[in-house]
């Protein structure tokens, strides 16, 4: 029996010439990752070890990302945990407030990962770089500190389930939309332990930031890890980050999955997930007038610079609808930068809205745009769980950059084709 | 190795942050997360709750971020064992991780009820609600995970097997 994609990753890191669902496995690991908020329990629990040493000084990524620059005493405590863990263990990929980023932005962009690598990461979005052709996932902080420990983890190879696409997005569609649409065609645990794979002739059209897109909300399916076949839009952007040898690997004709479901692109429209559950997914024909605080653009799901350009596109001669309050967050220092090189910047602050450092921050409700009890926000980010983003009261709307945009334009949910876009 | 207590009822999809709000993550220390454990669906649950006590939850109990302070939380506060239809995988891997005992049983996740008196055994699997004198077959752990219950974690396991 034939292989899927993640399979035959998973084979070659654990020694083995196959493996079939359900094989319980112990993978070789090219990159352990954690932040501020996961690492200083993995920091704690790698003391317990008897051998505290790290496995490779090369293949650990330490992220302090989601509480900085530091909120609160508590938050500069846990920085300054994890910096002097990097420093006594000579951590090469160790990135301080000015040189970060948000990890699943960053990690692609310094080149740290590449196709046909494994990457645990202590944060759930890690599944961000099956977009590259790579098997990552989430874990805790245990996990990660085992990783660290030994390069190793045990992994029950996954079941799989196929979304085969076709045709190419619309204007004003983009990789946001076709995750959010899978989410509510399959919902919340649809793709429980199981691997997404993505695959067919649309995959082409998509640009690698729509598949950092995609791949990064695997997880809210419930998903084990999302991933992309490699193409020529790989390979140009692997070549652009890193100096490191990707390896490719193709899912057998012959592969078995769970599901197999057909999704034509040219169909899509913006599509939103209304609290509390990015399940709970509208498209525009069946949503009415619902007003709007806060529009949040940003986070490791939707801060990339495609994302930046399409907000920019939107706002670009507009002006914020009075009573609303925008902010964007370029989720790296070096999107930040070519963000203010095109232009983009300007023409957010002359919108109306505040651009931020790189910070997790809002998304889940940790600082940098709390939402008090009755507050809506149309966000960019990934999850809308009662309480996400603030006060239990307060409602999220999950959204593209796009129709977040344009929501800040009209103070109410709102898609570009309002504006005559 | 068995646990004993009264059930605490929830529904489909509890999330991380509602075990524990993302704004008491600038603490790792269990005793403190415990005090805000479920707060945000339940504020009363950190009153109920007794040491001994069988957290009841529906489909992908556990679904959202990777925070293990989400089972060590649970742990802490003094439930003894998390039944439910099915677990999100990073929550169900943090629970073994850590020594949380989890068991995956839709029937008994169904019809076991709010303040029922609860037996779980966790050799056989068996559940046993002492109020309705209903017996429910849990999921047995792959030999694999089993020895890493057993061992009380995951690091005492690698520890040992050096």
């Amino acid at each position: 029996m034939g292989m899927t994609m993640t399979q035959k990753i998973l084979a070659k890191h654990a020694g083995l010439s196959s493996v079939k669902a359900g094989d319980l496995i112990e993978a070789d690991l090219d990159l352990v990752l954690g932040n501020d908020i996961t690492s200083p329990v993995a920091i704690k629990e790698l003391a317990k070890f008897e051998n505290k040493e790290v496995f490779n000084k090369d293949k650990i990524a330490l992220v302090p990302d989601h509480f900085v620059p530091n909120k609160d005493i508590k938050s500069a405590e846990h920085c300054k945990m994890v910096r002097e863990f990097a420093k006594e263990n000579n951590i090469t990929n160790y990135f301080e407030v000015g040189q970060m980023g948000i990890e699943h932005a960053l990690l692609p962009e310094k080149g740290l990962v590449v196709s046909g690598d494994v990457v645990i990461g202590a944060d759930s979005h890690t599944c961000t770089y099956g977009a590259l052709g790579a098997f990552s996932t989430g874990i805790g902080s245990t996990d990660m500190a085992a990783g660290m420990a030994t390069g190793k983890a045990w992994f029950k190879v996954p079941e799989a389930i196929k979304f085969n696409l076709t045709g190419e997005l619309p204007k004003w569609v983009s990789g946001k939309d076709v995750i959010l649409h899978i989410i509510g065609m399959i919902g919340v645990d649809g793709a429980l332990y199981k691997s997404m794979e993505f695959t067919g002739p649309g995959v082409a059209t998509l640009s690698i930031d729509d598949r950092f897109t995609i791949a990064n909300m695997a997880i809210e399916a419930g998903g084990k890890n999302g991933i992309f076949p490699v193409d020529d839009v790989t390979r140009a952007y692997i070549a652009e980050h890193s100096d490191r040898e990707p390896v490719e690997y193709t899912a057998d004709d012959d592969a078995e999955y769970s599901a197999v479901y057909d999704i034509n692109l040219s169909e899509l429209t913006p599509t939103v997930s209304f609290p509390h559950l990015p399940e709970n997914t509208h498209t525009f024909d069946s949503i009415g007038d619902i007003p709007i605080n806060q529009v949040v653009i940003g986070s490791c799901t939707n801060g990339h610079i495609q994302d930046m350009r399409e907000a920019a596109e939107v706002m670009k001669g507009r002006k914020i609808a009075d009573g609303v309050r925008a902010i964007i967050i370029p989720a790296t220092q070096q999107i930040y930068l070519q963000a203010m090189e095109e232009g983009l910047i300007k023409t957010f602050i002359e919108f109306g809205a505040v651009v931020s450092t790189s910070t997790c921050g809002p998304c889940l409700g940790g600082y940098m745009g709390i939402l008090a009890a009755g507050e809506r926000c149309v966000s960019t980010t990934n999850r809308n769980f009662v309480g996400r983003m603030g006060h239990v009261e307060s409602e999220v709307y999950l959204a593209s950059p796009a129709v977040a945009a344009a929501s800040a334009v009209t103070g109410k949910l709102s898609q570009p084709a309002e504006l005559g876009l | 190795m068995e646990a004993k207590g009264y059930a605490i009822k929830y529904g489909d999809n509890v999330d991380t942050d509602v075990i524990i709000p993302a704004r008491y993550l600038n603490s790792s220390d269990p005793a403190e997360l415990a005090l805000h454990c479920m707060e945000d669906i339940d504020k009363d649950f950190v009153n109920k709750v007794k040491k001994g006590d069988i957290m009841v939850g529906g489909k992908n109990f556990g679904c959202g971020s990777s925070r293990e302070h989400a089972p060590i939380a649970i742990k802490a506060s003094g439930i003894s064992c998390v039944i439910a239809e099915t677990f999100a995988r990073i929550f169900y891997r943090n629970s073994i991780n850590i020594g949380l005992p989890i068991m995956e049983c839709p029937e008994a996740s169904r019809e076991i009820k709010e303040g029922d008196e609860v037996e779980v055994d966790f050799d056989s699997g068996i559940i046993t609600d002492k109020t309705t004198g209903k017996t429910y077959k849990g999921q047995a752990f792959p030999p694999f995970m089993q020895k890493i219950i057993n061992a009380e974690g995951l690091i005492n396991y690698i520890n040992a097997k050096k």
